[in-house]
């Protein structure tokens, strides 16, 4: 059984080049258009905008201005599927298309999925969508194809920077909190890694490294299973059951007792 | 702000919309018949025989919703059986698995009691009876009882076992969902036991019925918003308008027609009914398309 593999970003060092975006579009035959449709922001140079079915890595442009536009600074970050330990996607997947690999990384197999769109209700992220050419739902697959016969994924060998860093995931934590503690050292005090323990979904094996609250990137803070709520909504729903079941018990055993009284009435009027 | 707010819609849209509530009439109406069968008298065996036949197209045409609403849907079977090695695949973890499964399940109950109302009336051979009498009838009507419940509320539960804003923010759609179900089907039989002349007792048990189920939905209703939490103002917005618009025209309203039932004449009770059904799709329509929206 091969290691678990995956990414650390490290989004000090990205400059927005999108190479990566180019890359992953490249190898995975993806689109460049919605369709034929270019879709622009309209309020950022980002016009990726987000992931979807057809957008497997996005490079978000945090673009922090002040008002009179005298300072301002730009976060780069390129998102991916975070190939989550507990995956909510795969957890709630009805058909088994979404599958975890040799690699521990979370893969659909566009030829099983049938488009219910469970998954992209039930990812944290947002990471998934509809790719339009194949009707499935799509996003990154950690290049499985690439990694089966021991390639970089594409992103990763493209990045120029290295701000896309692929490896396995126990190698790739030394370096990430290597690389923390020399941030924090050239006091760049608010460096942190995001995702690389167990605390956020039992681990993310695409981890990054940030310099602001996590909601700045557009990350949740504690991003959750959708399982959490199975248990708490199937009770309630047998209470509301229980509940309902009582109504429509009274409701007609009532009839029942009223036709009785009525019978037991006519009886003493007849008399 | 809420960890659900950094997740992407799944569109599901109309057909969805349709299905939530063609799946709870189907789940409400064969609940109703075997309420009537169970607890009833003889005089309910007509409204239990309308129950069924409500059921089996309710169910049928939600299937075909669903299956609709798949952007590959002649890959539907892939719910039930692994593609690759023809297994089936049953993952109790996962509502819309499970709910595959119930749906079949349901379908296949609903259809065996349809022949039985259609043989009790006379309508298909005799020998069918025994779906209706006896206790082949009873096992049927009480496995399919138990589907109806489950196809009323899993809906909600799948909503809630995802990370949209709203649906996952709460525990308390299915329960919302089943007692709506229960209403909106109450309802519809109101108005097809008139038509169908289901006899007035019936009808007035009925009537009683979609009463209490009106205050538990609109209990269930305030629990939910309550339950939102910060999550809550997503209703400050046109579509908390709608959801205003569900509890004024769609519970309220029809409550005030159920207490004073004098006052539009003999339209009070189809009025009340009416209102009832049109405002249980409308609540699937606004909790379904806020949090598409968000
Ligand atoms: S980030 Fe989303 S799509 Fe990727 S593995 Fe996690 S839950 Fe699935």
């Amino acid at each position: 059984m091969p290691e678990p593999m995956g990414f650390f970003t490290d989004t000090t060092v990205c400059i927005g080049c999108k190479a990566c975006e180019v890359a992953c579009k490249e190898w995975n035959q993806l689109p460049s258009t919605d369709g034929g449709a270019n879709t622009l922001s309209g309020h950022s140079y980002d016009n990726t905008r987000q992931l979807d079915g057809i957008h497997w890595r996005h490079v978000k442009f945090v673009e922090q201005f002040a008002a009179d536009r005298e300072g301002g600074r730009w976060l780069m970050m390129s998102d991916v599927c975070k190939h989550c330990v507990q995956a909510g996607c795969l957890e709630v997947c009805p058909t088994g298309a979404i599958i975890r690999t040799e690699f521990d990384t979370v893969v659909i197999q566009s030829n099983v999925c049938n488009g219910c769109r469970d998954c992209i209700a039930a990812c944290p992220f947002g990471v998934i969508g509809t790719n339009p050419v194949s009707g499935t739902a799509q996003k990154c697959t950690l290049c499985y194809d690439r990694m089966q016969v021991g390639l970089t994924p594409a992103c990763a060998k493209a990045c120029p920077t290295e701000s896309i860093k692929f490896g396995p995931i126990a190698s790739l934590r030394r370096t990430a909190r290597a690389r923390v503690e020399r941030l924090q050292g050239q006091g760049r005090t608010r460096a942190y890694l995001y995702g690389d323990d167990e605390t956020i979904l039992g681990g993310l094996n695409s981890f990054y490294l940030l310099e602001d609250r996590p909601e700045v990137y557009g990350l949740p803070a504690a991003p959750k299973l959708p399982s959490r709520n199975l248990v708490p909504g199937s009770l309630w729903s047998g209470l509301g059951a229980l509940l309902v079941g009582l109504v429509g018990l009274v409701s007609f055993r009532q009839r029942r007792m009223e036709e009785n009284g009525a019978t037991r009435g006519e009886g003493r009027r007849n008399v | 702000m809420s960890d659900t707010f950094f997740t992407a819609p799944p569109h599901w849209q109309w057909l969805v919309i349709l299905y939530f509530f063609f799946g709870g009439l189907a789940g409400g109406s064969y609940l109703i018949a075997v309420l009537a069968d169970f607890f009833g008298d003889a005089s309910d065996r007509g409204l239990a025989r309308l129950g069924y036949y409500v059921a089996l197209p309710a169910v049928g045409i939600g299937g075909l919703l669903l299956i609709g609403d798949l952007t590959r849907p002649e890959r539907f079977w892939h719910m039930l059986v692994m593609s690759e090695r023809g297994w089936p695949i049953l993952k109790y973890w996962s509502p819309m698995s499970v709910g595959s499964w119930g749906l079949l399940a349901f379908g296949g109950l609903a259809f065996l009691s349809f022949l039985g109302a259609l043989a009790e009336s006379g309508r298909a051979p005799a020998a069918l009876s025994v779906l209706r009498h006896g206790p082949l009838a009873r096992l049927i009507a009480g496995l399919g009882g138990l589907g109806a419940f489950f196809l009323a509320g899993y809906t909600g539960v799948l909503l809630a076992v995802t990370n949209r804003p709203v649906w996952s923010d709460t525990p308390l759609l299915g329960f919302l969902f089943l007692v709506s179900a229960n209403s909106i089907a109450a309802a519809a039989l109101i108005l097809l036991g008139r038509w169908q002349g289901v006899g007035s007792s019936s009808m007035a048990r009925l009537a009683r019925m979609d009463r209490w189920l009106i205050v538990l939905e609109l209990l269930a209703l305030i629990a939910f918003v309550l339950s939102l939490g910060p999550v809550a103002r997503v209703w400050v917005s046109a579509w908390g308008v709608l959801l205003l618009g569900v509890v004024l025209a769609g519970l309220v309203a029809p409550l005030a027609l159920h207490w004073r039932p004098d006052l539009l004449g003999s339209l009070t009770a189809p009025a009340a009914a009416v209102l009832v059904v049109v405002g249980g799709f409308m609540l699937r329509v606004v909790i379904v398309l806020a949090a598409e929206a968000v």
